[in-house]
C-alpha cells in the first residue's frame, strides 16, 4: 500500500468500485536483460501497487536474507525471478505476465526471460504489447542489444516506446550523461522507423522516477515512469482503421436466427451499415448487432460480438466482414517478414499452414530474399530461416485470403505458421502487400486436365504398386512411406488388398479368375485415382507378372512405380503374424500364395526393397527418393 | 487498438474470443465446472459468447463428495438457469475406497479424487478441449502459462511441447489422441473476478459472503463442520462469522474471519487484506513447487 493511497477503498467502497470500473487496460513489454534491472524494476511495480501480500512478501524478506544481492534490503528482483530454476527444469519460457494496477489503469506486463531464444520470446511478447520499455544501463549506454530489441519493437509494430535509462544513482544521477544516450538512441531509433519515444532517468533498485519525480533528477522535468505509463493512448481514434471482423463462428439456435460472431479488430460498425464479406466479396447490411446484454448501437475494435445481415449471405469462419468502402485486400501471393521459431529450419516450397485471423491455409514460403542480422539490421543473404531468425519471402497460399498489411492493422496482418505433421507453432509472420492483386485477375476458363491438378496439387500423381508374398511388410512399409508424403504435403490415398475386399471385391473369391478380376479393379481404381491427382499406394499380394503388367499399362508408363518387397518364405512363415501360413499348411486355406500357388517375383520392379536389410523408415525413405526421381513428387 | 473500453470490457471480451476459437475448432469441448467464482465467472462468459444459442458443451464437474453442501445447490442451479448438460463424475476407486481427506491425508484425496478423477472423466467421454478457471495472477509459477495448453493422451503436460501464443491468433490444431486446457481467464487478476461479479450481478455460492458458521481450529486453520462426516476428536463446534476466499472440499479449505456479508464487503477486505487468495488452500502446503507437480500429473 506504500503508493496507492486510497482512502475511498477503506471509506466508501461503491464510490471506489465505480471509479476503477472505469480503468483503461494497457499492455507493455520490458526489453532488457537481468543484468538490467528488468526485474527489479517490475517487482518494485508490483510492491508499490500493493499487489504484493504479506504471505509473499514475508518470504521475499526471507528470501532477500539469503540470496538477496541487496544486502538484507528487501530485493524485488526475486518477486518476479523464480524463472532461472524453472528453465534448469527444462520448462520452456517464452514469457511471463504480470499483472498491476493504478487508479487509472490496469496493466499487464510481458516478461521476457534469458538471452537464448531471445527472439523468440521477445517476439511473442510484442506481438500483445501496445508499449514497450526498453531498459538502459546508464553505465553502458545504448548496446548491440537495445538495438535488438528496438528492431523486434519496431518490426511488431508497437508505436510507443519507453526507454527507461536504469541505474542512474551509479553514474551520479548525471544530466549530461542522460542526455548523450538519449541523443544516440534517438538517432538510431530514427533510422527504424519509430517515432513515439520517451526517454525517463531512473533507478528502480532506488525507486528514482519509478512512481514518484525525485529531487535527485532535478534537471529532469518529465513524467514518472508510471505517470507516463498511465498517459499513454492506445485509443483507436474514430476513422483511424476501418471495420473488420474475421468470423470466428455461426451462431445459428434455430432457423430464426442466423449471426455471425467474432472480435471486432478494426474500425466501428453499427446497424444500417454496408459491409462485404471477403473473399467472396458479397454485400450485406448490418441488421442487428447482438449481445447477451441486448442489442447494441454500435460495436468498436475490440469488442466480441454477432452480426445478424438483412439477407442470407453466405458467410462462414474464416471470413472477414468489412467495411464495404474500404473492404481488405484478397491475395494469394504476399511479400512478409517471417520470424522462425523452431527446432526445424524453415524449408522453403514445404507446404505449411499459416492461421490469419480466423483462417487456416496451406502455404509455402520462397526461399528468403534476404535474412536480418537483428544486432546491425544488415540485410544477409540467406537460403532458408533458422530458429530465432528473421527474413523476407515470398508467401503463397492455397487459396484466396483477405488482409490488411501488419502496419495497418495486426490482427489482419499478422500470422502463425503451423508445421502439418506436429501441429506446433513454428513461426509467425507479419505481411506487407499483396505480389498478384487479385483485383487485376481475371480467370480464365481452364480445361481442367491432369496438369492443372497437378498444379493445384502442387505435385505430381501416379501409382505405386507394393507386390509381395503375405508378410513380406507391404503394408507397414506403405503406411511409412504414406506418412511421410503426408509429411511433405503429398496428397495420398492407400488401397489395401484386405480393405478392398471388404467393400468393393466382396463379391470375388480367391479361384484364379476372381483374383485377375481382382486386380482389374484395383488397378482401375488406382488409375481413377492418380487421374484426379492423388498418389495412390496399392499394398497387394498381385503374384503374377501378367495382372501387374495389366496395371501398369492403365496407369500409363512413367506413371507406375512397382515397388518388391522382398522377403524369404522362411522368414515370412516364421513371423506369419495373420496365422496365415499355419493355415494353408493345415490345408484350410487354398491357393495361397507360396505355399500351394506360385509368387511370381519382379523381373525389373522399380524399386526392390529386402525386408531384412533395411527398416520401414528407411525402405520409406528410398522410396521417396525414387518417387522423385520419376517427378511423382517434387 | 481499442476505443473507449474499460479493462472489463477488454478482458470480457478476449475471453468470449477465446472460448469462441475453442468451440470453433474441437469436437467434443467441455467445461470443467468446479462451482466457484472463476468458474462462475466463465460460466457467465460462455453464456455470452453464444448468446443466443446455448453454449455447445457440457458442464463438468469432477466431484469429490466432500464439496460443501451449499456448492452443490448452486451447481444444480446454474446448470438449471443455463441450460446446459451437467456431467458429474465421482472416481469409483475413491467411491469403493471411501477415499477421504481424514484417512487417507490430503495428498491423497486430492489425487485420487480430483486429478484421477479428471483424467477418467476427460477419457470416458471423449473431450478434446476442456475449459478451466486458472488465472495467470494466482501464483509466481503461473505467469507462464499458455491460454491453449497441450496434454498427450496421457493428460500429460509436456513443457517443452507448449507453444508461443502471439497476438490473439491461437493454434487449436491438436495431433491425434492429444488434448487441450484452455484458461479463458488468464488474463483476469482476483479483483477483475470480484469486480466482473458485482458488475454483472454473477449468482455466487452464498460462503463466499460472511455468516455464523460451526467451525473448528485445525492446526490454525478454521475449518467449517458442513456436516456430520467430519470427526470431532472431542472438539465442540463454534458458532463464529466467517466467510471463505476459495471453495473446495469443505475438511481442506480453510475459512477466514470476516463480518463482510454483502458483495462490496467482500471486495472491501479483499482490497484491504494482506494475505494472498491461495493461502486458505491447504492443498499449497505440500511444499513449493507443488502446483507444479501436479500439473504435470494432469492436474488443471
Amino acid at each position: 500500500m506504500a503508493m496507492a493511497q486510497e482512502p475511498l477503498m477503506a471509506t466508501d467502497i461503491e464510490a471506489y468500485l465505480r471509479a476503477h470500473e472505469h480503468k483503461r487496460l494497457l499492455r507493455f513489454i520490458t526489453c532488457g536483460s537481468v543484468d538490467d534491472g528488468k526485474s527489479t524494476l517490475i517487482g518494485r511495480l508490483l510492491y508499490e501497487s500493493h499487489l504484493v501480500f504479506d504471505d509473499h512478501l514475508a518470504a521475499l524478506e526471507e528470501d532477500s536474507r539469503q540470496v538477496g544481492t541487496q544486502g538484507g534490503d528487501l530485493d524485488f528482483a526475486l518477486l518476479v525471478d523464480g524463472l532461472a530454476a524453472e528453465r534448469e527444469q527444462g520448462i520452456t519460457i517464452d514469457v511471463a505476465y504480470r499483472f498491476f494496477a493504478t487508479e487509472k489503469k490496469k496493466f499487464i506486463v510481458a516478461d521476457t526471460p534469458g538471452h537464448e531464444q531471445y527472439t523468440r520470446n521477445m517476439v511473442t511478447g510484442a506481438s500483445t504489447a501496445d508499449a514497450a520499455v526498453i531498459l538502459i544501463d546508464a553505465r553502458k549506454g545504448v548496446l548491440t542489444q537495445t538495438r535488438r530489441h528496438s528492431f523486434l519493437v519496431s518490426l511488431l509494430g508497437i508505436e510507443h516506446v519507453v526507454v527507461a535509462v536504469n541505474k542512474l544513482d551509479l553514474v551520479g544521477y548525471s544530466q549530461q550523461v542522460f542526455d548523450a544516450i538519449e541523443a544516440e538512441y534517438r538517432a538510431f531509433a530514427g533510422e527504424i522507423g519509430l517515432s513515439d519515444i520517451t526517454c525517463i532517468p531512473l533507478s528502480a533498485l532506488r525507486g528514482i522516477n519509478v512512481i514518484e519525480a525525485s529531487p535527485d533528477t532535478p534537471w529532469y522535468h518529465g513524467p514518472t515512469l508510471l505517470a507516463h505509463l498511465e498517459a499513454i493512448d492506445v485509443e483507436d481514434r474514430p476513422g483511424r482503421t476501418p471495420f473488420r471482423m474475421p468470423v470466428q463462428w455461426v451462431n445459428r439456435p434455430d432457423l430464426d436466427f442466423r449471426g455471425f460472431s467474432g472480435l471486432i479488430v478494426g474500425g466501428s460498425v453499427r446497424p444500417g451499415d454496408s459491409v462485404r464479406a471477403l473473399p467472396s466479396g458479397r454485400t450485406s447490411t448490418v441488421s442487428r448487432l447482438s449481445t447477451f446484454d441486448g442489442d447494441l448501437d454500435m460495436a468498436v475494435a475490440g469488442q466480441s460480438v454477432t452480426v445478424v445481415l438483412d439477407d442470407e449471405i453466405d458467410v462462414s469462419r474464416g471470413d472477414v466482414l468489412c467495411s464495404d468502402d474500404q473492404p481488405a485486400e484478397i491475395a494469394d501471393q504476399f511479400e512478409a517478414h517471417l520470424v522462425w521459431m523452431d527446432d526445424h529450419e524453415m524449408l522453403p516450397g514445404r507446404p505449411y499452414l499459416i492461421k490469419l485471423g480466423t483462417s487456416l491455409v496451406g502455404a509455402t514460403f520462397s526461399q528468403p530474399k534476404y535474412k536480418v542480422n537483428v544486432n546491425t539490421m544488415e540485410h544477409l543473404a540467406a537460403r532458408t530461416l533458422e530458429l530465432n531468425e528473421i527474413g523476407v519471402c515470398t508467401v503463397s497460399t492455397d487459396r484466396m485470403v483477405p488482409f490488411d498489411p501488419y502496419v495497418s492493422n495486426r490482427d489482419t496482418g499478422g500470422f502463425v505458421i503451423i508445421d502439418r505433421m506436429t501441429n506446433a507453432t513454428v513461426g509467425a509472420g507479419m505481411l506487407h502487400f499483396s505480389l498478384r492483386r487479385s483485383q487485376n485477375v481475371h480467370w480464365q476458363a481452364l480445361e481442367v486436365d491432369l496438369a492443372a491438378r497437378n498444379t493445384m496439387m502442387g505435385h505430381g500423381s501416379g501409382v505405386v504398386w507394393f507386390t509381395g508374398i503375405s508378410g513380406a511388410g507391404k503394408s507397414t512399409i506403405a503406411n511409412r512411406t504414406e506418412q511421410l508424403l503426408h509429411a511433405h504435403g503429398v496428397h495420398t490415398y492407400l488401397l489395401d488388398g484386405d480393405n478392398v475386399r471388404h467393400g468393393l471385391n466382396r463379391d470375388l473369391g480367391f479361384t484364379e479368375l476372381d483374383r485377375i478380376e481382382n486386380i482389374r479393379r484395383v488397378a482401375e481404381v488406382a488409375r481413377l485415382m492418380a487421374d484426379a491427382g492423388l498418389v495412390v499406394l496399392v499394398s497387394f499380394i498381385s503374384p503374377f507378372r501378367a495382372e501387374r503388367r495389366l496395371a501398369r499399362e492403365l496407369a500409363g508408363e512413367g506413371r507406375f512405380c512397382e515397388v518388391h518387397v522382398d522377403t524369404s518364405l522362411e522368414d515370412a512363415e516364421t513371423r506369419d503374424r495373420k496365422g496365415l501360413y499355419r493355415k494353408a499348411r493345415r490345408g484350410e486355406l487354398a491357393n495361397f500364395t507360396g505355399i500351394d500357388s506360385p509368387y511370381e517375383a519382379p523381373a525389373a520392379p522399380e524399386l526392390h526393397i529386402e525386408t531384412n536389410a533395411c527398416t520401414p523408415e528407411q525402405a520409406a525413405e528410398e522410396l521417396l527418393l525414387q518417387l522423385r526421381r520419376m517427378g511423382m513428387v517434387s | 487498438m481499442t476505443s473507449g473500453l474499460t479493462h472489463l470490457q477488454r478482458l470480457e471480451a478476449e475471453s468470449i474470443h477465446i472460448l469462441r476459437e475453442t468451440v470453433a475448432e474441437s469436437d467434443r469441448p467441455v467445461m470443467l465446472y468446479s462451482i466457484g467464482k472463476d468458474s462462475a465467472v466463465m460460466l457467465h462468459l460462455a453464456r455470452k459468447a453464444f448468446h443466443p444459442s446455448t453454449p455447445p458443451f457440457p458442464l463438468l464437474h469432477v466431484d469429490t463428495t466432500w464439496k460443501f453442501q451449499a456448492m452443490y445447490e448452486m451447481r444444480e442451479k446454474m446448470a438449471a438457469d443455463s441450460g446446459m448438460e451437467l456431467l458429474v463424475h465421482q472416481n469409483p476407486e475413491c467411491v469403493r475406497l471411501g477415499i477421504n481427506p481424514f484417512d487417507h491425508g490430503s495428498a491423497v484425496h486430492t489425487d485420487m479424487w480430483k486429478t484421477q478423477g479428471l483424467k477418467q472423466a476427460l477419457d470416458h467421454y471423449g473431450f478434446d478441449a476442456a475449459f478451466g478457471g486458472a488465472r495467470r495472477d494466482e501464483e509466481k509459477s503461473r505467469a507462464k502459462e499458455r491460454i491453449f495448453s497441450i496434454r498427450s493422451p496421457q493428460h500429460r503436460w509436456d513443457p517443452k511441447q507448449q507453444r508461443p501464443e502471439l497476438w490473439r491468433t491461437y493454434n487449436v490444431r491438436r495431433n491425434q489422441g492429444e488434448s487441450m486446457r484452455v484458461f479463458p481467464l488468464s488474463n483476469w487478476t482476483e479483483l477483475d473476478v470480484w469486480q466482473y461479479i458485482y458488475r454483472e450481478q454473477i449468482p455466487i455460492v452464498p460462503l463466499y459472503l460472511a455468516a455464523p458458521r460451526p467451525v473448528v481450529e485445525r492446526d490454525g486453520v478454521l475449518i467449517m463442520v458442513d456436516d456430520h462426516r467430519m470427526p470431532l476428536h472431542g472438539q465442540t463446534p463454534e458458532l463464529r462469522s466467517v466467510r471463505f476466499r476459495t471453495l473446495g472440499c469443505y475438511p481442506l479449505t480453510g475459512a477466514v474471519e470476516s463480518t463482510a456479508t454483502s458483495l462490496t464487503g467482500v471486495i472491501q477486505e479483499m482490497l484491504l487484506a494482506t494475505t494472498s487468495e491461495r493461502e486458505g488452500r491447504v492443498i499449497d502446503f505440500d511444499g513449493a513447487g507443488s502446483m507444479e507437480k501436479k500439473k504435470q500429473e494432469g492436474y488443471f
